[in-house]
């Protein structure tokens, strides 16, 4: 966490934009990006995608006891988010209630800060995610319609 | 199999498992390798060749290329020397390394060490040197840390097989049992499933007394080719089985949240070369990082149906005079978990058991016994099968 | 302005954080009367970013629920402009982080502003101006803060987190309300102002009212009069900068605006003052509610000093395009920390 500069920086539209890609031989998505498909190997054809920013805890934790660059955070949720087009994240809960966060869950990406560095040093930004009443299927054929455009 | 030459393990050597104020790394890897050399009856000079496993020295001492400096230490430059790392299953991967290396035809004789010594840097240190075993950019940089990756498994097997907390504190508390016969093990003292629900969450529902220690240790083992172990020693205990398999380092990755498959295809594999079943075995040293991990461990071997896990363990069928002894020496819970040194130090269980040197702690019968070391969130297994040699 | 050159707000998006203290806790930590103060103030409670929070979070999140809920593509934003006094950093633009999480780079233009309460219109205005001389499609500028009172002081009780973000584009099918005319009034007034090292803002206490507030807002609404021959009559909504829940009501006043007109656009009671967000929130909870034909007055105010005045006709397009999630709504999701959470959340706490 200490510095890593063009490491982060690297990894900006990944954690920015969650951008991942897709192998249009198996129809696989891939988050973060990979430089190969892994089911279809050289035959594979990755392209650069969008992943969804919802989805559903498939798993959770609140962790208390954090590794160095968390010593700010006190308690925090991570969890495993299935992002519906089979691609997983994981990813810190925040802004939700604790009787919300369960398995099944809905949840939205947001952006925040992670992690917190010294006080002089770069600061990095990224994806957590909320927990979010589920969405009709109104409204996730609205947000596909808004998505394209 | 069959191509390679046999090998065996004709002496074992250990540190204590624990906190070492007063013994640096090289000073931990050097006795253990001494104890081990000391064990088999020979002289040393007869080794060709050393693998050491260690996960994250340069983290957690600041020095690296310790291949040499461990060979150094012992005397033995020039010979070659190479360190071995899978994350928590550098240990085993050593011993499978050194393994290959005399069956090729390679080397006749050689050492296998594991050391880790990591109460040189604070708790939180500690934790995001042992999180470079999961993925770096996308796990830790989240902070998750090991005890959460773990978790989030024991989450979903909570809800898929309803496994239960004191399920889960039924193996720290076997485990602790075990130890307590075990003069290198860390925590050689019993605890109650009390103690454990007790004793505070580190990353829900995993609880401090869930998790295995941190821990400063080494263990070494001495492997020979099996006609020259015959003629070195009385009783060589035989590796009569080698596998390693790995899987995505990020749990995202994964197609099963409920099973480790690289323990499943490394065990598949295992029970295949040496013909044997999960019947035939009469003890195992499973990789119990975490209390949940012991359960997996179990289930992904085939000694218990997927979801039997708890159960079984809060039954006691795998308690020392169960139907199957796992963690015979106290396992990671009750010796520590000096990452590096544990895959080694579960085969000098395994030589210690066999011979029936295990003192109060002994496997009754035991003939054969197989160790399951698993690196990161089961990113990496390793596991190898022990037999004692018919010598006379 | 000539008529063929219409533009306006096509879209619009607000983010306010979760968190809450409540001016009787912050009073009950430095003795005083927390009843009093509130009512003195006309504010209950503030919204307070977490610590994963800035200005830079606050800023993407505003921006991109404009984008989503109306629709833009954020590669056809053409300039981006973020207005705030805290800026996650002092060198290093915000901006750039709000145009990579929207992937609207790197062909876009991008600064941050800073001018007190006021930055976020100033960078309205630029865009107005990119867009109207057709050197932009779109232009988004956002106010976004997570304004730092000092411990104890007076601005403790109000200095809140949030952020609003505005689009401003030419297309006659998306324009909700057409910015008619823009004017600003501006003298060099010291009454608020933080110094390089400083870590908190320092103000001239009542020296911030009448000849700071009062003087700039009310002289920049006249002069919006005066050169769009207007009267407070003829405006169905007012907006004016809310550095608390009384000061907008009374320059409503001293103008001959009645409260019912400021009422909708006034949000700092609920969420406390928000800086560079707080006259854009206010306005975006006007457009959540307004109807064709309607026409809306908007006067930010930011130290040191000066005041943004913009007068707006809302269009057809109205009733179709509105923010998922309103205003007024999205002020009730909220959870409640007390003083000890609120230095924890802010940063205050000096760990040596």
């Amino acid at each position: 966490m200490s510095d890593g500069l063009a490491l982060n920086w690297r990894r900006i539209p990944e954690r920015y934009a969650m951008k991942g890609n897709h192998c249009t031989n198996c129809k696989q998505d891939y988050f973060p990006s990979r430089m190969i498909c892994p089911n279809c190997r050289r035959k594979g054809h990755l392209v650069s995608k969008d992943m969804p920013r919802i989805g559903k805890i498939v798993s959770y934790t609140k962790v208390m006891v954090g590794p160095s660059g968390f010593e700010n955070e006190g308690n925090y949720y991570l969890a495993l988010i299935d992002l519906g087009s089979g691609a997983k994240v994981l990813s810190q809960i925040v802004d939700s209630d604790e009787q919300d966060i369960h398995i099944g869950a809905s949840v939205k990406k947001m952006f925040r800060k992670i992690g917190e560095v010294e006080e002089k040093g770069a600061i990095t930004y990224g994806y957590k995610f909320k927990v979010v009443k589920p969405l009709t299927e109104d409204q996730v054929e609205a947000l596909k319609e808004k998505n394209k455009k | 199999m069959s191509k390679l030459r046999r090998v065996a393990m004709i002496g074992a050597g250990l540190t204590k498992f624990g906190e070492h104020w007063n013994l640096s790394f090289r000073e931990l890897g050097t006795e253990a390798a001494i104890k081990a050399v000391e064990n088999s009856n020979i002289d040393g000079k007869e080794i060709e060749a050393m693998y050491i496993g260690c996960m994250a020295s340069g983290r957690f001492v600041g020095q690296e290329h310790i291949g040499a400096l461990v060979a150094d230490q012992l005397g033995l430059n020039p010979i070659p020397s190479t360190r071995v790392e899978a994350a928590c299953a550098s240990g085993g991967l050593a011993l499978r390394t050194g393994y290959l290396s005399i069956a090729s035809g390679e080397h006749d004789i050689v050492a296998v060490g594991g050391i880790e010594k990591m109460t040189e840097v604070t708790t939180a240190e500690a934790g995001f040197a042992l999180g470079g075993a999961g993925d770096q950019e996308t796990e830790l940089f989240h902070g998750a840390t090991f005890p959460a990756l773990y978790a989030l498994l024991a989450k979903v097997h909570m809800k898929q097989f309803g496994t239960t907390e004191e399920q889960m504190a039924a193996v720290s508390v076997k485990n602790h049992k075990n130890a307590v016969h075990n003069p290198i093990a860390q925590f050689r003292k019993e605890i109650s499933i009390e103690q454990v629900m007790k004793s505070g969450y580190v990353a829900t529902p995993l609880k401090l007394l869930d998790c295995s220690p941190i821990s400063d240790g080494a263990a070494a083992v001495i492997l020979a080719e099996i006609g020259l172990a015959k003629k070195l020693c009385e009783n060589p205990v035989e590796i009569i089985g080698s596998t390693h398999a790995t899987d995505s380092l990020a749990l995202t990755g994964r197609k099963s949240l409920t099973e480790l498959n690289a323990t499943k295809v490394a065990s598949a594999q295992l029970f295949h070369q040496t013909g044997l079943t999960p019947k035939d075995i009469d003890m195992a040293e499973v990789h119990d990082c975490f209390s949940i991990a012991e359960i997996l461990a179990i289930e992904d071997i085939g000694f218990f149906k997927k979801g039997q896990g708890g159960p079984a363990t809060e039954q006691g069928k795998t308690a020392l005079d169960g139907e199957i002894a796992i963690n015979p020496s106290g396992g990671l819970k009750g010796c520590g978990h000096p990452v590096g040194a544990t895959g080694v130090k579960q085969a000098a269980e395994m030589f210690q058991q066999l011979r029936g040197e295990a003192g109060g702690r002994q496997v009754k019968e035991a003939e054969i016994g197989l160790t399951h070391n698993v690196g990161g969130s089961g990113a990496t297994c390793v596991m190898h099968a022990f037999r004692l040699m018919e010598n006379r | 302005m000539s008529e063929k050159q219409k533009a306006g707000i096509v879209a619009y998006g607000v983010y306010i954080p979760r968190l809450r203290i409540t001016v009787e806790e912050i009073a009950r930590v430095w003795e005083k009367d927390g009843k009093h103060v509130s009512a003195g103030l006309g504010l209950k409670e503030k919204a307070v970013g977490a610590s994963d929070e800035d200005s830079a979070t606050i800023a993407v999140e505003a921006s991109r629920r404009a984008i989503e809920d109306f629709g833009i593509t954020a590669q056809k934003i053409g300039a981006i402009y973020v207005g705030s006094e805290s800026h996650p950093y002092a060198v290093k633009p915000t901006a750039t982080i709000v145009s990579d999480a929207l992937q609207a780079g790197p062909e876009v233009m991008a600064a941050d502003l800073e001018f007190a309460c006021k930055a976020g219109t100033a960078g309205v205005q630029m865009c107005l101006g990119l867009v109207k001389s057709k050197m932009i499609e779109y232009g988004l500028s956002i106010g976004a803060d997570t304004a730092q009172g000092k411990p104890g002081d007076a601005l403790e009780f109000t200095a809140a987190s949030g952020g609003a973000a505005i689009i401003i584009g030419d297309k006659e099918n998306e324009i909700i309300a057409t910015i008619d005319h823009t004017c600003s009034y501006t003298t060099d007034t010291p009454d608020f102002w933080r110094r390089q090292h400083a870590e908190y803002p320092e103000h001239g206490g009542r020296f911030t009212g009448e000849p700071a507030y009062f003087r700039h807002v009310i002289g920049a609404t006249k002069l919006m009069f005066k050169q769009t021959n207007t009267k407070a009559e003829d405006y169905d909504y007012v907006v004016f900068h809310q550095p608390n829940g009384k000061f907008p009501v009374q320059a409503a006043n001293m103008l001959g605006i009645e409260f019912k007109k400021i009422e909708q656009g006034l949000i700092t009671p609920y969420i406390g003052n928000t800086y560079s967000g707080s006259s854009m929130i206010g306005l975006c909870s006007v457009l959540d509610v307004v109807k064709p034909g309607q026409r809306i007055l908007v006067t930010s105010y930011g130290s040191g000093a000066g005041s943004d005045s913009f007068s707006l006709t809302v269009t057809e397009n109205a009733g179709k395009r509105k923010a998922d999630v309103p205003v007024r709504e999205m002020v009730n999701e909220k959870s409640y920390i007390d003083y000890a959470l609120y230095v924890k959340h802010r940063g205050k706490i000096n760990r040596g």
